[in-house]
């Protein structure tokens, strides 16, 4: 298991070194200099020089890439250009709208796809798990943002449960701030759902065919009894690396259905921060998204090895 | 059967939508018509006008084919560098070249691939073909991945043994034995991929990244009724409702293309 341990954490470290070698060189090759486009083009050279060295731009660009990258294992991720304050201080602010949502997403998600694949399997090929069946097939064509459109309409301009977008803020009350959250996270998590109750469903059919619940249908358990007690539980390990991976896609669609809310999330930020020019900002946001979704896949390997003995051997 | 038939008849509507719309739409997309503006559906415009009046079936038609577009060549680059990769990979079995690919595959499957489409369309600009790039980037390792799993699979069969016997080299064996033998299971992810770059081609225009104006597509179409949605929720369901209609289309024929062409899954199944 150790060994498996450090196996990850290696790929793990060589992921996110390639990733930010990666972003950087992206964003290097942007063209247009933050410099002069901050001071408009009546600048004087001089000035722009000035304000180069300000920012840090007047050095090589490996010496940039390893201020950067050592910045930020210390919590320093540069100054914004456009908002002149610590880029750290911007995404903190962002980061309490995004993760929320990002967390919320998923319990929905869970909630609503365990029922329905298990549901679907312990009806297997009857009414009850066609209509699942169809429902999802439904739920993965549908884009979230058009879906989070026909909430707002629904919900929010006809029936007024709920405001059209906008976000209170955390110190206006939790539940203010989670009402506002509601349905951009449903809108987020019905496709994940329905991709989560196909996998649940499946996982769960393959359980039903092994031996061991046989055995207890042998021993007298109905059907249902057999899938409750004994194949949910099984069958939840592949469903959890499902999860794990669904956890990154929520973080990253967040940043599409903010911009239907209209909330002050990282995905805000980083649509402001392209239009501006303001390269730090979406250099340092993409590298965290890109952070996390690797740690979870990482936490998930762990996780699933820690549970299921026989993959340890595969690292 | 009834859902790939389904499916079949989804995605040839669609087809039929693009190609229709290269020699003639019910009405000019670029021609405003300011008093016809936000017209509910009705005898003239079967899916009403938008807010500069221009008909909205007209703009789906031309939106098709930029979603089509995007999509299949995004797919063509996951399979036209995916697919040698993989067999490449599976050829040299265990060597470090097939660590190298296969590392570099993980490692693209672990980026949040919006987050990267993103980056790329805001820095080399929104546009068409970057956001063909962004989507196809992400298409080479599922397609690397599935040709050495298959690929890995057939080259331990006795006419691949044969085959080696009579003096083929690894190129020839790969081109002429394992790459027919696992052509169908690309048709079956090439479908799945297609809709899933229809919905990514969607997201990028929505979020303005995508192919830009005058070229029409359905993202953009849905990011214009975001603020008309309350008073005409027809601009905002007809593009929706296309984009939902042709990715269940696609997925539909995937899956039932994946019963038809692999027999072992149907039995399965059963």
């Amino acid at each position: 298991m150790i060994r498996y341990i450090l196996g990850r954490l290696l790929s793990l470290v060589i992921s996110l070194i390639v990733a930010s070698v990666v972003i950087f060189v992206v964003i290097e090759i942007a063209p247009g200099d933050p410099a002069s486009f901050m001071l408009g083009i009546n600048a004087q050279p001089e000035t722009v020089a000035a304000l180069r060295t300000e920012l840090g731009l007047d050095v090589s660009k490996v010496e940039r890439y390893f201020a950067w990258t050592t910045g930020m294992l210390t919590g320093d991720f540069g100054t914004s250009y456009t908002y002149r304050s610590p880029v750290s201080e911007l995404i903190m602010d962002r980061v309490v709208v995004s993760l929320p949502l990002a967390i919320y997403a998923l319990i929905l998600s869970t909630v609503i796809a365990f029922p329905a694949g298990i549901y679907a399997a312990s009806r297997r090929g009857g009414v009850g798990d066609m209509s699942v069946m169809g429902a999802t097939q439904l739920g993965v064509a549908i884009p979230n943002f058009w879906f989070a459109m026909i909430m707002v309409l629904i919900f929010a301009i006809n029936l007024r449960w709920f405001s059209a977008g906008g976000f209170p803020g955390w110190d206006k009350g939790f539940f203010g701030g989670i009402k506002a959250l509601t349905l951009p996270a449903i809108s987020l998590a019905l496709p994940q759902a329905a991709i989560l109750a196909r996998v649940m469903r499946s996982s769960l059919l393959d359980m039903l065919g092994e031996d061991f619940i046989r055995t207890a249908r042998a021993k007298g358990l109905s059907q249902r009894q057999a899938l409750w007690k004994h194949a949910v539980r099984n069958a939840l390990i592949p469903v959890l690396t499902i999860i794990g991976l669904q956890f990154s896609f929520l973080l990253a669609g967040g940043i599409i259905i903010e911009q239907v809310f209209f909330l002050p999330g990282l995905g805000r930020l980083i649509f402001q921060a392209i239009s501006a020019r303001d390269l730090i900002v979406v250099e340092s946001v993409v590298m965290l998204l890109v952070f996390v979704v690797i740690v979870v896949n990482f936490a998930v390997d762990i996780a699933y090895a820690a549970v299921d003995p026989r993959l340890r051997t595969q690292a | 059967m009834k859902g790939l038939w389904i499916g079949i008849v989804l995605t040839v509507i669609f087809l039929a939508f693009a190609l229709v719309s290269f020699v003639w739409t019910p009405f000019d997309i670029e021609a405003f018509d300011i008093p016809n503006k936000l017209k509910s559906p009705n005898a003239t415009n079967w899916l009403g006008t938008d807010q500069y009046g221009r008909d909205i079936l007209s703009m789906i038609m031309m939106g098709a084919r930029t979603s089509i577009a995007v999509a299949l060549l995004a797919v063509g680059i996951g399979m036209a560098i995916g697919v040698p990769l993989g067999l490449w990979a599976a050829a040299r079995r265990g060597s470090l070249l097939d660590e190298l690919i296969m590392r570099g595959n993980d490692l693209i499957f672990a980026f949040p691939s919006l987050v990267i489409a993103i980056l790329i369309t805001a820095v080399f600009g929104a546009g068409a073909i970057n956001a063909i790039i962004a989507i196809g980037i992400f298409n080479i390792p599922v397609f690397a991945r599935l040709t050495r799993g298959a690929a890995l699979s057939l080259w331990e069969r006795d006419f691949i043994l044969a085959a080696r016997v009579s003096g083929k080299s690894a190129f020839r064996i790969s081109w002429e034995h394992i790459f027919p033998n696992i052509l169908n299971l690309m048709i079956v992810q090439g479908t799945i991929q297609f809709s899933l770059g229809i919905l990514a081609e969607a997201a990028l225009s929505y979020i303005g990244l995508g192919a830009q104006p005058p070229t029409a597509s359905w993202g953009r179409m849905l990011a214009d009724a975001q603020t008309l949605v309350s008073f005409a929720p027809h601009t905002a369901l007809m593009p929706g409702g296309a984009i939902v209609l042709m990715v269940l289309g696609l997925n539909l024929m995937g899956d039932g293309l994946r019963d038809v062409l692999d027999p072992r899954i149907r039995v399965d199944r059963a």
